[in-house]
């Protein structure tokens, strides 16, 4: 299989060290070799490629930007970012598994729990031998986390938990839930904290979400929680409050922003070689103006992605990112992304609907990476709040 | 066990080459460049048999300008423990490359010398055994595995129609070929590792390059492929050509 070249018109690798070009080199020859053979394939038969995790494991891809001392690779954002994007260039699926385990499971554990919580999850969840999901979102409670129903109650010196949770990425297959749930009031968002809850707990259950569109190759499913005891070791001690999961939702966006950029340029790519070669009228379609419209729009949007998720990254680097900006970049690139995504697709006419070529499936992955980690419309909301003081949501 | 991998810093294979005006070198501008694919082989060689043998070093080291300081962090990140850069030129002559790797590889101790097969940049397949005739060392070329014990390595080598088993005491200098050795690749802790590896300059002995490039030209265009028919009635006309024209079958 012909390795990518990638796509970069304005000299950005000038830009990245030569650390962080070999990091993107080794996941895009990764993605090359073990993913993009096979992911037509697990897609029509949503299927997850579990058989990639032990493989991303072991070469670091997953919570690659924590501390090497609990046994992940110690990564920049940048380089981070890079691998997320390489990812998302293969399938957002498998992009999201990796957001999913690392940003949402691994980060909270690192950032709210305890040293013991730490030394016993980490390192087996970055070998890819402990899958984790991330409960927050419920039936009812999307775009208003804050709203949520689960409870958690003391019961003696541990913890009961009751709710249910929807739209959950790796639900089915995870070893680990990160559950978000009250402790006090239901109209008490402050009291919401995170809890490590062993799947095989009685009364947890995950369900897949049958009737998918988008994310074939990708575990979505439903959790339900009935009187989950757990003990007091579940507890993440550092969260408190809504504004931990949200946190941790800042982690997953920025590799979102990154993602939708590979996911664009495997579109543009493709799109590229396919106007070059297809012969109509006697001549590629790539000669004619509405394709070379359509062929420079994309690129134009790639090319601003790239260096919005890069400064993001370096942002980030320098520990001076704020959410906000977070925000934008997940809303500006995805919604690129969609864009080429759907163009691309277009211009491979009646071909660009076949699981042969990649534009539909990335079409079709991106609308659920519009919707999910924020919607658009909330990342605008977020965006109008932070210009105007007013909170519109 | 010291194990010593000679790589060498080549265009990547999948690039497009442009040639200079004045037509003696290639345009090296915005040009990727990767460690030659055999050599890669032959480092992954080196740490399979440090794994399998739970104990040993492996250094890598390369003739070249600063620039190939790169492929050397790329061998680091694979797992090598150490590298050398001998800074000189790398010639097209392979007889100036092997006695600038010798000088710097007579005092170095090593057990086992590894080349890739060839660097697919210039196709020579010199500096190997060159090298081995300047140490005076005994060279197994082509190797698609090998093993080693009791002070002696024993190679597979591809020769026509099969392989052959041959044995020479070590220390030897051994050429690598696809074979075993798929490369791995370089996992992220182990990027991270390489920047902390260490990685030593020296000064290339001075010696002489007696071959130099006159001119450089594109391999000439392929000719326009030719219908010879359609459908069942073409196959002998297809099978006729095949047999006579392109002495295939």
């Amino acid at each position: 299989m012909a390795t990518f070249k990638g796509i970069d018109y304005f000299d950005i690798d000038s830009l990245l060290s030569e650390e962080e070009r070999m990091v993107r080199d080794m996941v895009r020859a990764w993605v090359d070799d073990n993913l993009l053979p096979i992911i037509g394939e697990y897609y029509t038969e949503r299927k997850f490629p579990k058989h990639l995790i032990p493989q991303m494991g072991e070469l670091g891809m997953l919570g690659a930007n924590l501390p090497e001392e609990y046994g992940c690779a110690g990564l920049n954002n940048v380089a981070y970012g890079l691998i997320m994007q390489e990812l998302e260039r293969g399938d957002s699926g498998i992009r999201s598994f990796a957001s999913v385990q690392g940003a949402l499971c691994m980060y909270p554990i690192y950032a709210f729990g305890s040293e013991e919580q730490k030394r016993k999850w980490l390192p087996p969840m970055a070998r890819g031998e402990v899958i984790g999901c991330f409960g927050l979102t419920e039936p009812d409670y999307g775009s208003n986390p804050g709203g949520m129903i689960t409870t958690a109650r003391q019961d003696g010196d541990g913890w009961v938990l009751n709710g249910s949770k929807m739209w959950i990425t790796n639900g089915s297959m995870a070893d680990i839930a990160i559950i978000w749930a009250k402790t006090g009031d239901l109209d008490d968002p402050s009291s919401i904290r995170g809890f490590i809850v062993p799947t095989d707990t009685p009364g947890f259950e995950a369900r897949d979400q049958k009737g998918k569109l988008s994310l074939l190759a990708s575990d979505t499913s439903e959790l339900s929680l009935q009187d989950v005891r757990v003990g007091p070791d579940a507890l993440l001690p550092k969260s408190q409050g809504l504004k931990s999961a949200l946190m941790c939702l800042t982690q997953a966006r920025y590799g979102i922003a990154w993602g939708a950029v590979g996911a664009a340029m495997a579109c543009f790519d493709e799109a590229l070689s396919y106007a070059k070669e297809r012969i109509m009228f006697g001549r590629p379609i790539a000669a004619t103006q509405i394709q070379q419209v359509r062929l420079a729009d994309m690129l134009t949007g790639i090319t601003q992605g790239q260096l919005l998720a890069l400064q993001l990254g370096r942002l980030k680097d320098q520990g001076r990112v704020r959410p906000q900006q977070v925000s934008l970049a997940k809303r500006a690139n995805v919604n690129m992304a969609c864009e080429v995504a759907r163009e691309a697709r277009r211009l491979l006419g009646a071909n660009g609907i076949l699981i042969e070529y990649h534009a539909m499936r990335h079409m079709a992955n991106l609308e659920s990476v519009y919707t999910y980690e924020g919607t658009h419309d909330i990342h605008s909301l977020i965006l109008g709040q932070d210009l105007t003081g007013h909170a519109a949501y | 066990m010291k194990t010593v991998v000679c790589i060498k810093r080549v265009p990547d294979t999948e690039a497009r080459i442009r040639i200079l005006e004045d037509r003696n070198a290639i345009d090296t501008a915005g040009l990727k460049f990767i460690v030659s694919p055999y050599d890669e082989f032959a480092v992954e060689a080196a740490l399979r048999l440090k794994e399998s043998r739970g104990e040993g070093e492996v250094t890598v080291v390369t003739v070249g300008d600063p620039a190939a300081g790169e492929q050397l962090r790329s061998a680091l990140a694979m797992g090598a423990d150490r590298a050398v850069l001998v800074k000189g030129e790398s010639s097209v002559d392979g007889l100036a490359t092997a006695r600038a790797l010798a000088a710097e590889l007579k005092d170095m101790g090593a057990d086992l010398i590894l080349f890739g097969m060839k660097a697919v940049d210039d196709d020579q397949q010199q500096v190997g055994p060159m090298v081995a005739e300047l140490l005076g060392l005994p060279c197994v070329t082509v190797v698609t595995k090998f093993e080693v014990a009791d002070g002696r390595v024993v190679c597979h080598r591809e020769v026509e129609g099969g392989y052959e088993v041959v044995e020479a005491p070590l220390p030897a200098v051994l050429t690598i070929t696809k074979g075993e050795y798929e490369p791995r690749y370089a996992s992220l802790k182990g990027i991270m590792a390489a920047k902390k590896k260490p990685l030593e300059e020296k000064d290339a002995a001075s010696v002489e390059s007696r071959i130099g490039v006159q001119a450089m030209s594109y391999p000439s265009e392929r000719p326009a492929g030719r219908i010879v028919g359609e459908g069942p009635d073409a196959v002998p006309e297809l099978v006729r050509l095949l047999r006579e024209e392109a002495k295939v079958l």
